[in-house]
């Protein structure tokens, strides 16, 4: 009998050994470990055996049990984990394959430019204001200093719609729009982006409709100083830290003094190059302190107030920002310039 | 204006500046330098040579051999082919070794077998720009009038060693147009003292108020006129310096004593015009405004059709001269003239510049009355020109100046604080830094305790107001030397408003949803305009368009939305998705047009397309739809925004739905029409419009958290098997109306049609999920709702339920 049981273990495990698949060892484990296994049976024989040796055999026969239980469990084991690894094997996939692509679009990259000043100055306390794109010849020009004749408005030769009204010729307008809401309590502090039309023929650097944002600040004791301050810290922001300005005298019938902002040239820093016309220095915006007769007309006092006022142009802005060379991609639309603007 | 760095330093010294430093300066003191131009375009070793011989060459018509002097121990035998070259002639030699403009190096060379050791120049060869080059040397080589020595350097007598400045000047400073404006203002940015010609006259015993009379009908228009006789003129060509100044300033030298006008011009800033005396018609000036449709042929030879806007100088009949702007062709200096009679004249400004503004006729004179020129240099000016009259042309000037009109007017005083300039600067200039920059311009003033008490010259007509003070002052202590600060004021929140927040959010959505922004032109075609509805409003038309295709103020964004597809289309990018946000223009009833600012969408081609897993998702209504209902949620209002079976000319009849805001028609959605399509050369092609304004204004509840679900709630699908033509909208209208308030969602989630459905059938699943917030729901809460659905529909539409 205990020969009998050692060959069925040793046959059991070979058979283990052997088995390729989890049916196998099923089968095996009923076969031997089964109520109508061997083992089972011999155990039922056991009554003929002396009392000394049926503890001993019955020892011998769990033994060989465990044995052969413990052996399927590990040759389980180990196919299961084949099993795992063959799936995830199968599983496999070329990473290098191209995501699927979260198709989004982006801002057209005059918006770009204006949200990005536009949060600028919102930082610096200002608000934005808009307002009509068809105004009347008051706003535009009259409330700006700029009296029919005078010779400055040759400037900016307009699109009248009748003998009053006209497509604006800058944001301007609504700095008297907004003081005379004000009934001269300041402070102001807006910035008006908006559209603007012009009489030119659309060529790589005219366009009859542009871009404009306006600033405008009032109140006690503002500077020209503040002036340079504030578009100091315009300048690093859009064109980088490193960035210088300057200021230079200009003329606008609507500010006195007038200046001129000009950058240190951002591709050459300032040695000289195709983009700087080789004068180091790239012109910006014009601004100045805001007219005692802009004020007056508008209802604040200039005995009492001072402000300052700069205007510009968000397509200059970004045909230097990003090289730009034809002011017309920008009202084109072609998918493939709009589409440039997409990462930060 | 262009100035010559060799001429201005007659009046100021240069010195110790390069061109382009001056150029630096100056465009920091307030007048723009635009460029730098040297007249020199590369020329090396042009000297003056004198023409000992010439003869024809025996092999060539054209050709001549001249043995020139050019200063070396040999004269050297030149072939030179210029009709007008000729034996005695001092010219202008490129010797061999020498460079012309263009980097053209002169060589020994042999013509027709005859030697030629250099080149007898043009002007044009010597880069001097045709249009400046007097017409007796335009065909030929350049002869010099004046006496020179062979061998000299030839630039040096042409003033081609000289620079010339382009000044860009902003309208405020025509004190800047002439020479002596420069002067004062070169001056005061080099803190330099400056000397201005002053013209000596001798003057003849015969009296001009004999020769002429002069009368002014208006002196407002008028302010001053003074005509000046020169008897005994000979008109000749102007001396070689003469010649220069004009050329370097871009005026084409005619004959002395229209160059001398012209250098006048120039030099003091004031027009002259000079009349031929015998030709003018009468011994009598008078100045008045022309009558409506008297004719005049002006000096380039064209009928000119007046009107009593317009103000004219006549021999008391006829009119001679547009005032300020041209002269006339009867009266004009002609080779025979020996008498002139010299108008020097302060005309208003704003009746120069409408005379200009009709005739079309922009002169060097009418640029300079338009922007105002100095009262006070009207008659220095003409004395200046009568004296070089004297010199250069031989003539007498007669006694006296026929005239009308005040010579000279005051200078204005204008005042200003130092602590004012201070304040309104942010910068700490001293009282004796601003008493400096006062002398430096050249303006006298009194000061008493740092108020100063400003003369503003007459030259400087710009300067009215204390701030124009500042100005002046400001520019020249340098802006450079203003500090930069931060304003002191209160602070101030910088804040979107509700509108712009909502305005960003819908365009982030619209490209997080695969749109790229557009922005296109507001000026549109007639035809563009009403292209979406044939009902357009009237027109918001431009009164004097550029052109047709840009003539009225769109009412929809969507042609020119669609003409970005084409262009697109066109170059062969296909897959096309843009938004765009902008005004539209509606007639209001009042002096502005009402703007109203719309969102518009077009896609077509793909929307979604990842092609190595095969997924390719066109564009469709669904996904137009679906952007737009995705806005209405993002903005709260899903349940306000609706979409209504229309019908629209330009879209697709069975594809079109109007937008809703509680119920009020705010847009568009839909297929372009197929006809439309092939129309525009466009595939398959969806569009909508809406107003945005209405959309982002309307009053949104405040978001407010609710309860998350305590109880299990019961879904129920069902299948609806209804006429085709019914609307799913409709069906679920019901469905909650009956549904209770426990049925909390309904989804829609089969559309079928097909086999196993009657023609003419569809069938709808929905998902109807009932809750109860209170206490999970009982199975007869949810049997008795569910059946009243299932009762109303197949009472309503004959719904039957799908097995
Ligand atoms: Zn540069």
């Amino acid at each position: 009998m205990q020969e009998r049981l050692q060959t069925l273990k040793e046959e059991a495990l070979t058979q283990i050994e052997a088995a390729s698949s989890m049916k196998e060892l099923q089968d095996i484990r009923v076969a031997y470990l089964g109520k109508k296994g061997p083992i089972t049976e011999i155990l039922r024989g056991m009554g003929k055996l002396s009392a000394e040796e049926r503890p001993k055999m019955g020892q011998l026969a769990n033994d060989i049990r465990a044995a052969i239980s413990e052996k399927l469990d590990e040759k389980t084991q180990v196919m299961e984990k084949a099993a795992v690894e063959e799936k995830l094997k199968e599983e496999t996939i070329d990473i290098t394959l191209p995501g699927r692509p979260v198709k989004k679009g982006n801002h057209h990259p005059l918006t770009r430019v204006i949200e990005e000043i536009e949060d600028l100055f919102l930082g610096m306390g200002f608000s934005i204001a808009e307002g009509p794109e068809v105004e009347t010849d008051y706003y535009n020009f009259e409330a700006l200093n700029l009296p029919k004749d005078h010779p400055a408005r040759d400037m900016q030769d307009s699109f009248y719609v009748t003998e009053e009204t006209l497509l604006r010729t800058h944001t301007s307008p609504m700095q008297a729009r907004t003081m005379e809401k004000l009934n001269g309590e300041g402070p102001v502090k807006i910035i008006v982006p908006g559209k603007v039309y012009r009489r030119d023929t659309d060529d790589a650097t005219h366009s009859h409709q542009f871009m404009q944002i306006e600033g405008l600040m009032v109140g006690e004791d503002v500077r020209m100083s503040d002036l340079k301050g504030v578009l100091q810290s315009f300048a690093k922001k859009m064109f980088g830290e490193e960035r210088e300005i300057r200021l230079r005298p200009s003329f606008f019938p609507f500010t006195e003094p007038s200046v001129e902002m000009d950058i240190s040239c951002f591709n050459c820093g300032g040695s000289g190059c195709s983009v700087c016309k080789s004068t180091g220095w790239i012109e910006i915006l014009g601004g100045g302190m805001v007219h005692p007769n802009v004020l007056r007309m508008s209802g604040f006092d200039p005995e009492k107030v001072t402000g300052f006022a700069f205007g510009m142009g968000p397509e200059r802005i970004a045909m230097l920002k990003y090289g730009i060379d034809d002011i017309r991609h920008f009202y084109t639309n072609d998918s493939r310039f709009i589409k440039q603007f997409k990462h930060i | 204006m262009l100035v010559s760095l060799n001429w201005l330093s007659q009046y100021v010294d240069l010195e110790g500046y390069s061109a382009d430093e001056l150029a630096e300066l100056i465009t920091k003191g307030g007048i723009e330098v635009e460029t730098v131009e040297s007249l020199n375009k590369g020329i090396k070793g042009v000297v003056i040579g004198h023409v000992l011989e010439c003869v024809g060459h025996p092999d060539a018509d054209k050709l001549s051999v001249c043995k020139v002097d050019i200063g070396e121990e040999e004269p050297v035998q030149i072939i030179c082919g210029a009709a007008n070259i000729a034996k005695g002639q001092y010219v202008a030699v490129a010797k061999v070794g020498a460079v012309l403009p263009g980097n053209f190096k002169i060589k020994k060379a042999k013509l027709r077998g005859e030697p030629s050791h250099g080149m007898i120049c043009s002007l044009q060869e010597l880069g001097i720009e045709s249009k400046l080059v007097q017409k007796e040397y335009a065909e030929g080589i350049f002869v010099f009038s004046d006496e020179v020595t062979p061998g000299e350097d030839a630039l040096e007598y042409l003033n081609l060693n000289d620079n010339v400045l382009e000044l860009g000047l902003t309208p405020n400073r025509a004190d800047a147009m002439n020479m002596i404006g420069i002067a004062y203002e070169v001056g005061a940015v080099l803190n330099r003292p400056i000397s201005l010609p002053s013209p000596e006259l001798v003057r003849s015993e015969e009296n001009a108020e004999d020769y002429v009379s002069v009368r002014v009908e208006n002196e407002e228009n008028t302010p001053y006129y003074g005509a000046t006789i020169i008897k005994d003129i000979t008109v000749k060509p102007s001396p070689q310096w003469l010649v220069n100044r004009l050329v370097s300033a871009g005026i084409r030298p005619i004959n002395n004593v229209v160059d001398i006008t012209n250098f006048v011009l120039l030099e003091y800033g004031q027009p002259l015009h000079a009349f031929d005396y015998d030709r003018f018609g009468s011994k009598e000036v008078v100045v008045r405004r022309a009558n409506q449709g008297e004719k005049i042929v002006t000096l380039d030879d064209t009928e000119r059709t007046l009107s009593s806007d317009h103000l004219v100088i006549t021999n008391g009949t006829n009119p001679v001269a547009v005032a300020g702007v041209m002269g006339g062709a009867d009266s004009e200096v002609q080779q025979d003239t020996t008498t002139v009679l010299l108008e020097a004249a302060y005309f208003n400004s704003k009746l120069v510049r409408k005379s200009s503004k009709d005739l079309g006729l922009r002169s060097d004179s009418s640029a300079r009355f338009e922007k105002g020129i100095d009262r006070n240099r009207v008659v220095p000016a003409s004395e200046r020109a009568a004296q070089l009259m004297q010199e250069l042309a031989g003539g007498t000037v007669l006694r006296g100046v026929s005239e009308q009109g005040a010579r000279h007017i005051e200078a204005k005083d204008v005042t200003v604080e130092v602590s004012r300039i201070n304040q309104v600067l942010g910068t700490e200039i001293s009282e004796s830094d601003v008493a400096a920059i006062f002398d430096r311009l050249q303006f006298s003033y009194k000061n008493f305790g740092g108020t100063f008490t400003v003369q503003v010259p007459p030259r400087r007509p710009d300067i009215t107001i204390t701030e124009d003070l500042i100005e002046e002052v400001g520019r020249l202590y340098g802006y450079d030397n203003v500090p930069a600060t931060l304003p002191i004021t209160e602070s101030t929140p910088g804040q979107l408003t509700d509108f712009q927040l909502k305005r960003r959010r819908v365009r982030r959505l619209l490209e997080g949803a695969g749109l790229y922004q557009a922005v296109t032109y507001s000026l549109t075609s007639p035809a563009k305009r009403v292209f979406f509805s044939d009902e357009s409003p009237e027109a918001i038309r431009l009164a004097m368009p550029m052109s047709e295709e840009r003539s009225e103020l769109r009412t929809s964004l969507l042609p020119h939305l669609l003409e970005a597809a084409q262009y697109n289309i066109n170059r062969q990018l296909e897959n096309l998705a843009f938004y765009e946000t902008a005004s539209v223009f509606l007639p209001s009833g009042s002096d502005l047009p009402e703007e109203q600012e719309h969102l518009a969408g077009v896609m077509t081609g793909l929307w979604q397309e990842h092609p190595w897993q095969k997924e390719k998702k066109p564009a469709d209504f669904f996904v137009i739809k679906g952007i737009v209902e995705e806005i209405a949620e993002d903005l709260g209002l899903e349940d306000r925004l609706t979409f209504v079976r229309a019908e629209e000319p330009k879209l697709h009849p069975g594809r079109t739905a109007a937008i809703q805001l509680d119920g009020e028609l705010i847009g568009y959605i839909g297929q372009l029409h197929p006809e439309v399509e092939k129309e525009l050369d466009l595939p398959e092609t969806y569009v909508f419009e809406l107003n945005l304004e209405k959309v982002l204004k309307a009053n949104v509840a405040h978001l407010k958290y609710a309860k998350l679900p305590r109880f299990p709630s019961v879904t129920r699908d069902v299948a609806l098997v209804v006429d085709e033509t019914l609307e799913a909208a409709e069906v679920k209208r019901v469905i909650k109306e009956v549904g209770g308030d426990k049925l909390v969602d309904i989804n829609l989630f089969d559309v079928y049609q097909g086999e196993h459905l009657e023609d003419g059938k569809k069938s709808l699943a929905f998902s109807l999920r009932y809750y109860n917030p209170e206490q999970t729901l009982t199975e007869e809460e949810v049997k008795n709702a569910h059946d009243r659905v299932l009762q109303a529909v197949e009472e309503q539409f004959g719904a039957a339920l799908r097995s």
